[in-house]
């Protein structure tokens, strides 16, 4: 079966939602693939829709990478709205 | 527990200074409890370790629908025979989100599945035992679901990223096994004749001591609980899951008015923990060597089943070619 295409499965629990990974199935083509994350990953109404996607399609961030891409939003607190101090008396912004 | 004696391949736990720049980085990650993840360094004995045992519970899940199989045919009730097969749906389920984790590893499906097929894998002991009558599909439910939910929950906290997210999900639907267990027996202790009750009270006889063995060989007997506690691959020893297993069971156990074949088993107010009797081991270790009454036919059915589909996964394999060799040419 490992010769069965990897893919990663994408489900949107609720309508409104993001579809968030939630795992991954083996199969011969997408239309396989969705069958088998239907069975796998919904059997409880987990999903109102399901992407599914080739594992090799997928670009990801290297973990010797981390520091480089996201360290430099770390010193910019000026990007927070607590950052922003304001007296009491403008209530809630 | 599902997994058995895993190899970790160490002798001997390193201290922090004992240790390279990269190993030291890592294991102060899993002190802070940060999960590993697939492509972070980790030791070479870490990552097989994890194959070795995720592998080994994925194979016990798939391994243990075959004694639930048996009754499929031979549900009581077509109400039975639903719940059933929903269980049953679930353990291929859990394997597949498990082979699926240990697959982040680098591991090869196929590979550890025909290493499960030719006996070089283990999977848990408990599945090695026959389901003689119904009451067994509750009992199984109540004990074996019930005690591989001991050891589930903490795995939940388990270091590596993607083994604790499949336990997670494992566990929301766990529950729903060791209850639909418990009910049948408790239909049938409440509305059952006399020859259903005393069925109850055998299926227990048989499963209870199997199922205490689940948790693996005493902390003494564990040579590998250490590395693997280190790692934070295991949470908590053998022996305190099963202690913990034992205490959450007999007050079950008393609601269902049976009894366990342990004329050891009573409440130790000092310790504030149910005492129990000696457990025997040498019938463990023989069911894990293969000799336990279920092994070949467990081993000869997943054969057969994985030789039987082959065309169908040919099939599949052809129906796919042939459908994108038409959408080219459309």
């Amino acid at each position: 079966m490992s010769e069965w295409t990897l893919f990663e499965v994408f489900i949107r629990s609720k309508h409104g939602l993001n579809h968030k990974h939630v795992g991954s199935v083996h199969a011969t083509d997408a239309e396989m693939a969705i069958e088998n994350a239907r069975d796998l990953y919904t059997r409880r109404n987990e999903g109102v829709s399901i992407w599914v996607v080739p594992s090799a399609a997928i670009t990801a961030t290297a973990s010797d990478e981390k520091e480089p891409l996201f360290d430099p939003a770390e010193d910019k607190v000026y990007r927070h709205a607590s950052f922003y101090e304001l007296p009491d008396e403008v209530g809630h912004m | 527990m599902y997994a058995q004696q895993v190899e970790t391949g160490v002798k001997a736990v390193k201290s922090l200074a004992e240790m390279g720049p990269e190993e030291r980085a890592f294991q102060e990650k899993i002190d802070a409890e940060i999960k590993i993840e697939a492509k972070n360094w980790m030791p070479d004995n870490y990552r097989k370790t994890l194959i070795r045992q995720i592998s080994q519970h994925a194979h016990s899940e798939i391994v243990g629908m075959l004694p639930e199989g048996n009754w499929v045919t031979r549900a009581p009730t077509l109400k039975r025979k639903l719940q059933l097969m929903a269980k049953i749906q679930d353990e291929a389920g859990h394997g597949l989100y498990l082979y699926s984790a240990m697959e982040t590893l680098g591991a090869d499906r196929d590979e550890e599945i025909e290493k499960l097929h030719s006996g070089r894998a283990k999977y848990s002991s408990i599945f090695n035992y026959p389901t003689l009558n119904w009451a067994d599909m509750g009992a199984v439910g109540w004990l074996v679901d019930g005690a591989a939910i001991v050891n589930q929950v903490v795995l939940q906290r388990t270091s590596y990223g993607p083994y604790s997210r499949a336990m997670i999900r494992i566990c929301k639907e766990e529950s729903f096994h060791q209850r639909q267990g418990y009910e049948i027996l408790l239909h049938m202790m409440r509305h059952g004749t006399q020859a259903q009750k005393d069925m109850v009270q055998d299926a227990i006889n048989r499963l209870w001591w199997p199922s205490l063995m689940m948790f693996g060989p005493s902390d003494a007997e564990s040579p590998n609980s250490a590395q693997s506690m280190a790692w934070k691959i295991k949470r908590h020893t053998n022996d305190e899951l099963r202690q913990r297993f034992i205490d959450q069971t007999v007050p079950q156990l008393e609601i269902l008015g049976c009894t366990a074949p342990d004329p050891d088993l009573k409440w130790n107010e000092e310790r504030g923990h149910y005492d129990f009797g000696e457990i025997q081991w040498e019938e463990f270790y023989e069911v894990l060597k293969g000799n336990g009454p279920c092994n070949r036919e467990r081993l000869e059915t997943r054969r057969n089943a994985i030789q039987d589909g082959a065309w169908v996964r040919e099939a599949a394999v052809a129906h796919a070619n042939k459908k994108q060799k038409q959408q080219a040419a459309a």
